[in-house]
């Protein structure tokens, strides 16, 4: 279970030649749901972009299993990327196909199945995120939670082995984002998949998170990386732990920081 | 490649219970058989129970959970007990995931043909529904007009300057290809008549005449249509998929005025200095020919150009632009208001708005001729 999925060596991010995070360096094991964290506007959804292939690093590389994506060709990685599913931010569902042609789409294009099982596919999809019935609608007739999981069944479309997620329980009620999370975890464990999301909703971090990584928008490179869990009891860096207790002053860490600034 | 091993389902019959082998690789790239026997084969034998082995089944996906839900359904129809509990705890998990959520009841869509006078009933209504949006819109138009003689009409002067730097001094390029090429055009289509009487002379005529009271308006009024108009829609059109219309009007702000007015005036403004320029740079496309192919002097072609063509010409030419300005102001700042909250919402308000504003454009200028004509103007 433990071998690795997704490799990310020695990377550089930048636009133009202002950097946005350097030095990353870490491994995304199989089975993971692996939580990419950090204050607004650290580069989270821009190491997102990096591993999706939509955004060429400035320096170093990223590695499915073996395999090279910035240095391969077209062809092979088209190829890589035929594994990765991704759900963006807003669903980003096409809005003059219905749901149903949404994830038809990948799914006639990269398959030779007949129609016929294309819509049983379509439907099995849509039923695996709660959307029974809604084949037919256009996703701005659904309410953005809908959308959401709409286009998390398009994520899937192909059975991707690794599935991004940007944000997934941005803008959900606590009712649904724990749904979604709960959705999640099961297609890990029924799928054998790989998740990597982009996240800074703390209940979806500790209550699915099992690695990670956290960017800081400063020193601008990862500063702490682990099970979630683990890194609110042990890590010794103050902004971590600021970050996942919401800078709660009754959390012993955050406490002994005030205090000395009210003693001094 | 990878190599798989082909999927089939073997069947085999115990009594009453059907067991139902699941063998090789059943991934999305397979060629799998037909489920069709094996439902018949339900409906038909009258088992009471189906089991699974798996025994022999290699890597799955997609392909198998949606005929596994087809045989589940099938059986839940038959009353059938379909037993899953040898399957392996992926497909378990998967399977408990689609039924968790019962589809909703009257979700799903009924596809239902429409007959021929539903939809042309349904164009008739649509129709009255568009007349009357035309209608309100030009109303709420006229009420934000009316708040800006008042000095009460609110919008930011330097969107004003923007949307006149925009479609006026940005617009010349494409206004003076295409006058220059239309002057072109009219004087040679006009010499090859007035050349058969040695007439070529009043080829200036000609030209003159058509550019300043027809042709440079009409054109200047159609590439703006296009350009313009089209910016207009697409960009409020946008604004509304973002919510930014939304805001303007929780601030306060009337959309009509904050963003309509500022549009509609440059355009008012504008569109007289288009059609202006529309006009000598078709008569300098006219002196191009006129002077270039036929033996007439560049003097003489001026000279008779103003003497035929009068101020009254050019006044209604001007006029004509102008009316057409509000026009293409209106269709495009109208679609864009009503556009829809999707991206194609967007494209078709795009679209929507430059047939509009052209077929504004030309029944209007028909109109104003038939007037003018009656006139004798």
């Amino acid at each position: 279970m433990t071998a690795p999925c997704l490799t990310i060596k020695n990377m550089t991010m930048a636009y133009g030649h202002f950097i946005i995070q350097q030095d990353l360096d870490f491994t995304i094991n199989r089975g993971d749901i692996f939580i990419i964290m950090g204050g607004s506007g650290c580069g989270k959804s821009t190491l997102l972009m990096h591993l999706i292939g939509l955004q060429h690093p400035y320096k170093g590389d990223v590695l499915y299993g073996e395999e090279s994506l910035w240095q391969a060709d077209d062809p092979t990685r088209k190829r890589i990327l035929k594994q990765t599913g991704v759900l963006f931010q807003s669903g980003a569902l096409l809005s003059s196909m219905t749901l149903a042609e949404n994830i038809a789409l990948p799914i006639a294009e990269y398959t030779k199945l007949g129609s016929q099982r294309i819509r049983q596919i379509v439907s099995y999809k849509l039923a695996l995120v709660g959307l029974a019935g809604f084949e037919d609608y256009y996703p701005s007739e659904i309410s953005g939670g809908m959308q959401k999981r709409a286009g998390l069944a398009r994520a899937m479309a192909l059975d991707p082995e690794i599935l991004f997620f940007d944000e997934p329980s941005a803008g959900l009620d606590p009712i649904s984002a724990k749904l979604l999370d709960d959705l999640i975890l099961g297609l890990r464990d029924n799928l054998g998949a790989t998740v990597v999301m982009v996240t800074h909703e703390l209940a979806s971090i500790f209550a699915i998170g099992t690695n990670s990584v956290f960017l800081d928008a400063e020193t601008k490179t990862m500063i702490a990386g682990g099970a979630p869990k683990k890194l609110l009891t042990e890590s010794l860096d103050p902004k971590v732990i600021r970050f996942l207790t919401r800078g709660d002053a009754n959390h012993p860490e955050n406490n002994t920081h005030h205090q000395d600034r009210y003693n001094s | 490649m990878i190599n798989y091993i082909p999927c089939e389902l073997k069947t085999l019959y115990k009594q009453d219970i059907l067991e139902v082998a699941i063998v090789g690789d059943w991934v999305l790239d397979a060629d799998p058989p037909s489920l069709e026997p094996l439902l018949a084969e339900m409906t038909t034998s009258g088992i009471k129970r189906l089991v699974f082995s798996t025994k022999s089944l290699g890597r799955w996906d997609s392909l198998l959970m949606i005929d596994l839900i087809s045989l589940i359904d099938q059986g839940a129809k038959q009353a059938i007990h379909v037993d899953t509990t040898t399957l392996p705890e992926g497909i378990q998990g998967l399977l408990s995931l689609v039924y968790a959520v019962p589809e909703r009841v009257g979700a799903r869509r009924q596809n239902t043909k429409i007959p021929w006078l539903e939809t042309i009933g349904n164009g008739a209504l649509h129709f009255v529904k568009e007349t009357h949006d035309l209608i309100v819109f030009i109303g709420e138009t006229a009420l934000s007009v009316a708040a800006l003689t008042r000095g009460k009409a609110r919008f930011r002067w330097i969107d004003l300057w923007m949307n006149i730097q925009n479609c006026g001094p940005s617009a010349l390029p494409i206004i003076t290809l295409i006058s220059l090429l239309v002057g072109l055009i009219l004087a040679f289509v006009g010499s090859v008549q007035l050349a058969l009487f040695g007439a070529q002379i009043y080829i200036a005529n000609l030209v003159g005449l058509g550019m300043t009271r027809e042709m440079g308006g009409l054109m200047a009024a159609i590439i703006m249509s296009g350009r313009t108009g089209a910016a207009y829609a697409a960009q409020l059109g946008t604004m509304q998929v973002n919510s930014e219309i939304d805001a303007l009007k929780t601030m306060g702000f009337q959309p009509m005025e904050f963003l309509v007015l500022p549009r509609m005036i440059a355009l008012i403004l504008v569109m007289p200095l288009l059609c202006l320029y529309a006009d000598v740079m078709g008569i300098a496309g006219g002196a191009m020919v006129t002077v270039g192919f036929f033996d007439v002097s560049l003097v003489e072609y001026l000279h008779r150009t103003v003497e035929s063509v009068h101020l009254m010409d050019l006044m209604i030419g001007i006029f004509k632009c102008a009316v057409f300005g509000i026009l293409i102001a209106l269709s495009g700042c109208m679609r864009g208001i009503q556009c829809g909250r999707s991206a194609s919402a967007v494209g078709e308000a795009a679209t929507s708005a430059v047939v509009t504003g052209i077929v504004f454009i030309v029944m209007a200028d028909s109109l104003m001729t038939l007037i003018c004509n009656r006139l004798g103007i």
